[in-house]
């Protein structure tokens, strides 16, 4: 009789060991140390224009997507028309922070590509993204009107992802989701 | 009688031999930190992973020979590497490695990865800089500060 | 509008799902025949519906309809039309969708070419298949809905992943999703055999045409992943033991099993319990295998984007249908087994050690695959099993089954007579024996005691697989002619005979190596010179790319020349290698470019691959093998009649 049995047994242990496996959590899914926090504030020049800068002063008031991208990063190549399509529906002013690049080729990128960006900020050497916590492109922080960070997103940006989780919370304003 | 006990003697000899390399082909991920702090595999071979240093890649022009240095947002690694690279390879990328830490702390590579799936990076390594990450201790930048390896 | 039309399909073959899933089940509970009746017509509707949302898709596809979701991020308005039909299964949704046509088709060839069969039992059948579709028609319009529409639309796609342009990965899904659902059917029949309490030798007679022909699906779209693998991704590897491809193996290794286990039953009415749960075990390791793909919880670059919600849904899914199928076994299994007895030196045994063996790979391999996410769940680190232990552990069970396999198959059922089989396996045994020392030390230059024993073995099994067909070709006026069983049989482990004489000679005299080059510079593998005569630019219609020139000559003699790419694709700006590879029967001459080291050098990975291609033939082999078995004569539509147990081994399978 046992031997008909134990099928059924080792399936059961497997079967636990998949829930526990996948009740730990996606471990891509990295929380931010920011969210809920305020973003560090940062002061930049401005890509297309360094006598300028951009600034975290610069969206405070209004919800905002902030989007580090660089010429150099495979996934901002697939992020962009999505960000072209966002920001044509104007539905979100887009901030970048052109991570590490080199200004030539940035700017060269916005020209052939098209510039979702209502400001892009230069660190080339990274300062501020470390300040953000950015580890990776492309990145995006979804930032509301007092300036903390509700979201981040690692990973390139599509329209699935920003319904699921963006929306619901520009909606909403905060975090509480 | 005979035919059992050699199928028996066969039997635990294949489980013990597959065990036995089971022990062997294991490999484990030691974050950065834990290797800087001497905390890893001695005599076999692990897998390291973590950020490329933005500019530590050094490779003589037409040669093979590949150096960097990869951090966790805590500690950095100088790692020697003789191949060919992978298309995804970069600065400021993460970055996984297979081999063994070999003189004067240098790790030494017999294997890159840096293919990521679409998700981009591997879940080993985005853990172990999540963890560092708050620390802020800033390696990327020039003139690194104290590593704190505990 | 047809995105819209294409969801209600969906709908409406949910609810005629559940019809064919609840109605026939009732029905041949209750001896109902109107409710059994309504299988068959239910599974068609079904089908014709899954089909239409199939359509619906395809077509929001071809017309770059980016207003639906799962359109918008797989394609591009410049992808080339075959790969806008291919991107359909491109990704979660849209395969999942094939996955649940293609169910709905082997249920309707079942609805169809089951007159033989009592209609109670056609009814089980095609209820259980039913139930099955339930399961995936939920998943999909709850978790994966490929019709989800994008407002406002994009204007233009994301673009399919340029390594899924390409036409071998275009037909490898297909393939390999009308093997794995395939084997939905040998369970179908395991259940109903279970729920009727009837398992016969007709039982398995039904059954075996159905599984032949799912697996010989799997085992070509098995050798499609590999072989694209091998030619696309650029590093010569052919096989990674990665989870993914794992998860397509264990299946194919139980039902190697199924098969054999299923002949002894139909023969001998023995091993039913065997068989049942083999049947029950590599359809939920195809279920095992969509799981473990596409939850994220095992990492690997095959897998499709992740949510927990689906690994869930799946999960649960999964184990219903297990646990379910496995009560059913706990229950009816005990009173199925016969006391009909076999000697030691006899078929059955063979077979038994086959089912043995082929059990031990499959666990195998799945511990290599579970193993690290069991230990880190156990607290015990972050750990990664390599190809290395899977080669090694592999190899425990399969040296013993492929020495065995050539013997298996000239033994008489029942009892065997010691030496007539002596004397016919002598001659071969000893000509393997010595072909396999000679032959890698006469062509390759050196031998080992592996290596003589892989070389060995393959020979004694193409040797004695060859010795029934031949035997037939040469017999007398009057005698019986082989089956199409028995040479289905005698096909496939020839074709299993020349894989793994592929697999040993490639993987013992394989010879690679990587060398900064330069034009003009050259490089030695093997006795072949592979020189770099130039490095040129390249426009392709959707790259750019970096082209090598390279010149192969052994002795002084030119060979041929080969122009392996770097590639960067100019939408997404990926970058892929197109290696350049020399094919000739015996070996392939592998060049692939690695990356720019300065100075006009580039790095360049060099192969030689002495017999690479009968891996993949000899895997074409065994699935015509197969096909062949499965188009005997015995397996015709006939009304139902037992089967007569003929008494020569050498006639039947």
């Amino acid at each position: 009789m046992s031997r008909y049995i134990l099928p059924l047994v080792a399936v059961i242990v497997l079967i636990v060991f998949l829930v526990i496996g996948l009740t730990r959590g996606d471990p891509r899914a990295l929380p931010s140390p920011y969210i809920g926090k305020p973003a560090p504030e940062f002061e930049l020049p401005k890509l297309k224009d360094s006598s300028a800068t951009v600034s975290t002063e610069d969206f405070r008031g209004q919800v905002a997507l902030v989007n580090v991208w660089a010429t150099w990063c495979v996934q901002c190549r697939a992020e962009h028309q999505f960000l072209m399509d966002l920001a044509a529906n104007d539905s979100i002013p887009i901030y970048g922070i052109n991570w590490r690049d080199t200004q030539p080729e940035a700017l060269r990128w916005l020209q052939q590509l098209g510039d979702p960006y209502v400001a892009s900020g230069f660190d080339v050497d990274g300062v501020v993204g470390i300040d953000w916590g950015v580890y990776g492109a492309p990145e995006s922080f979804l930032v509301n009107a007092d300036g903390v960070v509700l979201y981040k997103q690692l990973g390139p940006l599509n329209w699935q992802i920003w319904e699921r989780d963006f929306v619901p919370l520009i909606v909403s304003g905060d975090i509480s989701q | 009688m005979l035919a059992v006990g050699l199928a028996v003697a066969g039997i635990a000899i294949a489980a013990a031999f597959t065990l036995r390399a089971f022990q062997d082909n294991m490999m484990f991920f030691v974050e950065i930190s834990d290797v800087v702090a001497g905390d890893y595999p001695k005599q076999r071979n692990f897998r390291i992973g973590g950020l490329v240093v933005d500019g530590s890649v050094e490779r003589e022009e037409g040669s093979m020979d590949l150096r960097f240095r990869v951090t966790d947002m805590n500690c950095e690694l100088p790692v020697s590497y003789v191949g060919v690279l992978p298309d995804l390879f970069r600065e400021g990328q993460g970055v996984v490695a297979h081999g063994r830490l070999g003189e004067e702390g240098v790790f030494v590579a017999d294997k890159i990865l840096a293919k990521h799936d679409e998700n981009y990076m591997a879940p080993e390594v985005a853990d172990s800089l999540a963890k560092h990450v708050e620390d802020k201790t800033a390696p990327l930048r020039e003139g690194v500060t104290e590593c704190n390896p505990q | 509008m047809i995105p819209e039309i294409g969801q209600f399909a969906l709908i409406l073959a949910l609810s005629l799902a559940i019809c064919q899933g609840v109605i026939p089940l009732i029905g041949a509970y209750r001896n109902d025949v109107a409710m059994m009746s309504v299988a068959k017509t239910a599974a068609t509707g079904q089908f014709v519906f899954v089909a239409v949302a199939f359509g619906c898709l395809t077509w929001s596809f071809l017309t770059s309809d980016f207003s639906v979701l799962y359109v918008a991020n797989h394609s591009q308005l410049s992808l080339p039309t075959i790969y806008k039909i291919s991107a359909v299964w491109g990704a979660h949704e849209g395969s999942l969708l094939m996955w649940i046509l293609i169910l709905a088709a082997w249920t309707v060839a079942v609805a169809r070419f089951s007159s033989a069969l009592p209609e109670a039992f056609a009814a089980r059948v095609i209820g259980v298949l039913g139930l099955l579709s339930i399961g995936f028609l939920l998943f999909a319009l709850l978790t994966s809905n490929p019709f989800d529409r994008l407002t406002p639309p994009a204007a233009d796609g994301a673009d399919l992943n340029p390594l899924l342009q390409d036409p071998g990965l275009a037909i490898h899904p297909p393939l390999l999703y009308i093997g794995y659902v395939g084997f939905s059917v040998a369970f179908a029949f395991a259940i109903a055999a279970m729920l009727s309490g009837d398992l016969d030798q007709r039982w398995a007679k039904w059954t075996r045409p159905w599984t032949t022909l799912a697996w010989m699906f799997l085992t070509l779209g098995i050798m499609l992943g590999s072989w694209w693998a091998y030619y696309e991704l650029g590093w010569g590897g052919w096989w990674f033991w990665d989870p993914v491809e794992n998860a397509s193996f264990m299946p194919w290794l139980i039902g190697t099993a199924l098969i054999h286990s299923l002949a002894v039953t139909e023969r001998r009415g023995l091993f039913k319990s065997w068989t049942l749960l083999l049947a029950i075990t590599a359809f939920s390791l195809s279920l095992l295998g969509t799981f473990l793909v596409r939850s994220g919880i095992i990492v690997s670059v095959h897998a499709f984007a992740t949510d927990p919600t689906r690994g869930f849904f799946i999960l649960a899914f999964l184990a219903i249908v297990v646990i379910g199928a496995l009560i059913l076994y706990a229950w009816r299994a005990p009173s199925l087994d016969s006391e009909v007895g076999f000697s030691l030196l006899s078929r059955e045994t063979f077979l038994l050690l086959n089912n043995v063996l082929l059990v031990v790979a499959a666990t195998l391999v799945l511990m290599g695959t579970l193993a690290p996410l069991v230990i880190e769940l156990l607290n015990g680190g972050k750990i990664s099993i390599g190809p290395p232990w899977f080669e090694i552990a592999f190899l425990v069970p399969m040296i013993p089954l492929v020495l065995l396999l050539g013997v298996g198959m000239h033994t008489a059922w029942r009892t065997q007579d010691k030496r007539p089989w002596v004397a016919l396996l002598r001659i071969p045994a000893i000509a393997a024996i010595v072909i396999g020392v000679l032959l890698p030390l006469l062509f390759y230059g050196r031998t080992s005691l592996l290596l003589a024993l892989g070389v060995a073995a393959a020979v004694w099994i193409i040797v004695m697989s060859l010795i029934q067909p031949v035997r037939s070709m040469r017999r007398k006026e009057g005698a019986a002619a082989i089956t199409r069983s028995a040479l289905g049989m005698s096909v496939a482990h020839l074709g299993m005979g020349l894989f793994v004489l592929g697999v040993t000679l490639t993987s013992a005299f394989n010879i690679e190596s990587d060398r900064a080059l330069t034009p003009g510079e050259s490089i030695d593998v093997g006795a072949y010179e592979f020189e770099m005569r130039e490095l040129r630019d390249v426009q392709g219609p959707n790259y750019s790319a970096v082209e090598a020139i390279i010149e192969i000559r052994k002795g002084g003699e030119f060979v041929a020349t080969v122009r392996p790419q770097k590639r960067q694709y100019l939408v997404q700006k990926s970058w892929m290698t197109e290696a350049g590879i020399h094919v000739a029967w015996n070996k392939d001459l592998f060049v692939a470019l690695g990356d720019q080291l300065g100075n006009g050098a580039w790095s360049v990975r060099v192969q030689y691959k002495p017999m690479i291609r009968f891996i993949w033939f000899g895997a074409i082999i065994m699935a015509l093998g197969g096909l062949i078995a499965v188009s005997d004569r015995r397996y015709r539509l006939t009304a139902s009649k037992p089967s007569r147990v003929s008494s020569t081994a050498t006639e039947t399978a």
